[in-house]
């Protein structure tokens, strides 16, 4: 469902990906941890197509149309309304806003309201509906919890374990390693532009799994 | 991808910019406070006696429509840096040459109404009478507009994540506006001098060839101008 081989990329002399290879499939959510710098957001790029990497190939089936992206910035014009924004975003997928969406994630009320004027957990919420209109089989996430009250945290957390639970893949990038690890099925560490762990979760919990984070990248 | 996709993908892009615009106003209303000012300026600043009025109008004319379109192309892709639009545009299962036509489309709009505001300003301002040749006048700007606002464009696009993208616009436009600037000064003045049609066709010729050749360059190489 997503590959990535022997990937490189720099920015000048910072090397942000040093040879990464993984493959995650349908049904599997892979959470990447690391420090400021690690090469994360990076690599998310480079898995979208946002950025040819100077090595090594990344591939996800069905192409563009099977992504959704939540990143820092939530892709949104400040200007028009949650709703004419949702529209906007879906004429370009060629679907139209799914009518149940606005109301799993709250926004029913807020849907004539200009973006700019929302706060910011609900303008996240709003790029998460725009992640999710087109029912997208492969979701890149970087720092999704972000700007979240905690309702909102817990409704992008269960609209996630349902993603992965209708046999979609989701790769996440993170520094909460508690909400992270909660919904991953594998478990990676990234330092330097360098997987320092990559392995399933099995069954490991977020205290676990932040201690072992914590001497990988000591 | 199909010619329906890429153009329906196009007027979305186009739409979308234009409702924006409807919405702040702020880039139109700057704009046209620039133009009117422009106007004013040389109004009061030329010498009657020393250049007729059909002499000095066409300069005036495309002097004030070129900064205007400078204006308006700055921040053609400023809008799509906030929040990291850019960013869900290129990721979108769209052909990249689509957004390229809904921004041409929604800059050409932009500048057509700033257009729209300084012809008759300079027929009150410089009494020259435009209305004999409104129909040739008008095909005239809209072919000179279509060529730079089409570079204006692309050069938009690939200065907007760049340190001195205002700076940088003006710069690497200017020299590719000057060719269609000069047929169109030289045709307009032709024009309101009351010359016959015929000593224009030429310009509208070349104005016509330099849309086609660098609307078609600007579409191919759009998609490169935009990866990271």
């Amino acid at each position: 469902m997503l590959r990535a081989e022997g990937l490189k990329h720099s920015f000048g002399a910072v090397r942000a990906l040093d040879d990464i290879s993984f493959t995650v499939q349908p049904g599997q959510t892979l959470a990447i941890f690391g420090p400021n710098g690690a090469g994360k957001t990076t690599l998310l790029k480079v898995l979208a197509g946002l950025i040819q990497p100077q090595c090594g190939r990344a591939q996800v089936d069905g192409g563009r149309r099977a992504i959704g992206w939540i990143g820092h910035q939530p892709q949104l014009y400040a200007q028009l309304t949650v709703r004419e924004n949702l529209r906007f975003w879906a004429s370009l997928y060629g679907v139209s806003v799914p009518a149940e969406l606005l109301s799993r994630l709250g926004l029913e009320e807020h849907a004539d309201r200009p973006v700019r004027a929302l706060s910011r957990g609900l303008v996240q919420r709003v790029a998460i509906a725009r992640a999710l209109l087109h029912d997208p089989t492969v979701l890149l996430l970087d720092e999704p919890f972000t700007g979240l009250d905690r309702v909102a945290a817990e409704a992008l957390s269960r609209l996630l374990a349902q993603h992965g639970a209708g046999g979609r893949a989701t790769v996440l990038v993170t520094h909460n390693v508690e909400e992270g690890t909660g919904l991953a099925t594998h478990v990676a560490f990234m330092r330097a532009g360098r997987f320092v762990h990559f392995a399933p979760r099995a069954g490991r919990g977020p205290q676990q799994v932040g201690e072992e984070y914590r001497n990988a990248i000591a | 991808m199909p010619l329906p996709d890429l153009l329906r993908h196009s007027w979305s892009v186009a739409a979308k910019d234009l409702l924006v615009e409807f919405r702040s106003r702020t880039a139109i209303l700057s704009v046209a406070v620039f133009v009117v000012l422009v106007l004013v300026v040389f109004n009061f600043g030329r010498d009657p006696t020393a250049v007729s009025n059909v002499d000095l109008a066409p300069s005036i004319l495309w002097v004030t429509f070129t900064f205007a379109a400078i204006l308006a192309l700055n921040r053609a892709f400023q809008l799509e840096l906030e929040n990291q639009a850019l960013d869900g545009l290129l990721l979108a299962p769209i052909d990249r040459s689509s957004i390229y036509l809904g921004k041409l489309v929604a800059n050409l709009v932009f500048v057509a109404t700033i257009e729209l505001i300084g012809v008759p300003l300079l027929a009150l301002f410089f009494n020259v009478r435009v209305l004999p040749y409104l129909g040739p006048l008008a095909a005239l700007i809209a072919l000179a507009t279509v060529g730079f606002v089409a570079v204006g464009t692309l050069f938009s696009a690939m200065t907007v994540r760049t340190r001195f993208a205002e700076l940088l616009l003006p710069v690497l436009l200017l020299p590719f506006m000057i060719p269609p600037l000069s047929w169109a000064v030289l045709a307009t003045g032709r024009l309101l001098a009351g010359r016959p049609l015929s000593e224009i066709v030429g310009w509208l010729n070349m104005l016509a060839v330099y849309d086609i050749v660098f609307v078609a360059l600007a579409l191919l190489l759009f998609p490169a101008t935009v990866n990271e």
